[in-house]
């Protein structure tokens, strides 16, 4: 008997899952841990204003532009923003994604339709493609860029891609698409905690950080 | 038997006219996708056909192959092709047993010897030859002597494709496909659990017709009748697309004929002509009865992680692998911690504070 594609579905559902998940978690902790862990110096001159309120509201008011950025770089900004919020919404409001999150976490959630999902897939790729070749076209920013910054720009977008591909049975047989969309998330998993795109936790710790930080010096955050 | 017995004189026989030959073609070349036009080749090719000699091996399986293919309703294709065909050896439905029944098989096998059809079903166990054997003979050793002059093998039903059920986890008998002993014949997988009788036939009426065996998947599957998946015909797949689901068994939507994706269905990735071919003389399929797909046609469809688990769901369950993470995690962290701390306090240690004493 041949080795075919639902084979490769199943080692991608199972134990290909399985590792995903734990380096995901192991890889996730540690980063966080250690990070906590470096600790901070003690401050000893005393606080002009409350720091962890300043913290808090920096992570959340550091998801809109900051004054005057916005219109120096509109494209980078709303490229940037639709990327991140549409890979948001295909995560977690597709209808199968919330099925394999319902066995993870143990509980679900209202999707969003599927053709919502699918124009937001497109117009998400969109956005990386804009973004890349703003990147490579930009000459600061490809002076800025290595290596590492294309490579996860590719994996990330081969998730979008093979799910797209997948959802509307294009390109291969519907199983070894579905099998491939599933091993590239497995392999976003594994190296999200280790590569850039660990900002996706650390950016919080960042912002607080930087929130408190200037906050209790009486800067207004 | 006589060897000269054609088609036309077995449907004569049953007082079946031109006419109705003549529709009985135009079906099987709808059935096989084929065009109007080879219609008279057809008529031709099987007017003069010849009684072929089938032989039926039966091994690790349940008989339901037999059954639905038995059950296929007068005067059908099924049956006219079934009553046609020279069924010399099939132990569950000859009257004959014992040496008598293996005397007519080596009686068939000499007779037709590289003319015959062989038709498997059940899978063959590897682990021990006396864990299946039929008149002493085990099933592997009966494989290969009745295939060696064979004109091609037909494997019906999951197991004799794909293992089936015996080579699904843990496979005690170390059960395997046709396909796995017989590397030297055309081999036709007719998978299934079981294979819709229509399909079966259409593969004698191919062969039949033609003398050939139809165009093949990856998996040796006819793809006249494997070529789409279940997702791709299914009359619900409109609430696929709309995101309509039900969510249980009895609830609105599943009362209302939402899709069955969430309940498990496993129509996305497996092939079959259930969709159009349908059970029961065109009745209904598994969907149209509210019941998802639960991928028989596929290898291993027994481990494919639940018949009621969605396709999207890991397979696993993540609680332990989960828990043992996040206690690897929590360790390294602790460790990689007290190695900086440690190299800080070296450094510390290390550090001398220079004065303008010092530099001069």
């Amino acid at each position: 008997m041949n080795i075919d594609s639902i084979t490769l579905l199943n080692w991608a559902r199972g134990s290909g899952f399985e590792w995903a998940l734990a380096i995901f978690i192991f890889g996730t902790l540690y980063r966080v841990l250690t990070l906590l862990m470096l600790g901070r110096k003690r401050n000893l001159a005393p606080a002009k204003s409350a720091e962890t309120s300043a913290g808090v509201r920096t992570v959340f008011r550091r998801f809109a532009p900051a004054k005057g950025l916005f219109s120096k770089a509109p494209l980078l900004h709303i490229a940037g923003i639709t990327f991140h919020l549409g890979f948001f919404l295909i995560l977690f409001f597709y209808t199968p994604h919330i099925e394999a999150l319902k066995t993870v976490l143990g509980f679900s959630w209202p999707a969003l339709p599927n053709s919502v999902i699918t124009a937001t897939t497109v117009v998400t790729m969109i956005a990386m493609i804009t973004l890349l070749i703003y990147r490579i076209t930009d000459p600061v920013r490809r002076f800025i860029s290595d290596g590492h910054d294309y490579f996860i720009w590719v994996i990330s977008f081969l998730p979008l891609l093979t799910g797209y591909l997948a959802f509307n049975h294009a390109l291969l047989p519907y199983t070894l698409m579905l099998a491939l969309h599933i091993l590239s998330v497995e392999l976003l998993m594994v190296l999200l905690p280790f590569t850039r795109l660990g900002h996706f936790i650390a950016i919080f710790f960042a912002r607080f950080y930087s929130g408190s930080d200037i906050g209790r010096k009486g800067v207004s955050s | 038997m006589s060897k000269q017995y054609t088609l036309m004189d077995h449907l004569q026989g049953q007082g079946i006219t031109r006419r109705g030959f003549l529709k009985f073609c135009s079906i099987t070349a709808t059935m096989l996708a084929l065009p109007p036009s080879l219609i008279p080749q057809i008529a031709k090719a099987l007017e003069s056909a010849k009684r072929p000699s089938v032989i039926w091996l039966s091994f690790q399986e349940c008989t339901g192959c037999t059954e639905s293919i038995t059950r296929s309703h007068a005067p059908t294709i099924e049956s006219l092709i079934f009553d046609f065909i020279s069924l010399d050896y099939h132990h569950t439905l000859q009257a004959a047993s014992g040496h008598a029944a293996e005397a007519a098989r080596e009686q068939a096998m000499k007779d037709n010897e590289d003319q015959y059809i062989l038709v498997v079903d059940g899978s063959i166990p590897t682990g021990n030859p006396g864990f299946s054997t039929i008149a002493g003979i085990d099933n592997k050793q009966m494989l290969i002597d009745t295939a060696k002059h064979a004109a091609a093998i037909v494997a019906v039903g999951t197991c004799a494709t794909y293992g089936g059920l015996p080579h699904a986890d843990p496979n005690p008998t170390n059960a395997v496909a046709v396909s796995d002993i017989i590397k030297d014949k055309p081999i036709i997988n007719v998978p299934g659990c079981p294979p819709i009788p229509i399909v079966m036939t259409g593969v004698l009426a191919h062969f039949l017709t033609f003398g050939t065996i139809p165009d093949l998947d990856d998996l040796g599957r006819p793809k006249m009748f494997y070529g789409n998946s279940i997702h791709d015909r299914c009359y619900r797949r409109p609430f696929y697309e709309k995101g309509l689901f039900a969510e249980t068994f009895d609830d609105e939507g599943a009362k209302a004929g939402w899709c069955l994706f969430k309940l498990g269905c496993k129509g996305p990735t497996t092939y079959n002509a259930c969709a159009t071919a349908k059970w029961n003389e065109g009745t209904s399929f598994p969907i149209e009865a509210g019941a998802p797909c639960i991928g028989c046609s596929q290898p291993d469809f027994w481990d494919n992680g639940g018949f009621y688990n969605a396709l999207s769901q890991p397979t696993i369950s993540i609680g332990e692998t989960a828990a043992a993470a996040i206690a690897a995690g929590a360790v390294a962290s602790v460790a990689a911690s007290a190695i900086h701390k440690s190299a800080k306090a070296k450094a510390a240690k290390k550090h001398h504070t220079v004065t303008t004493d010092d530099m001069e």
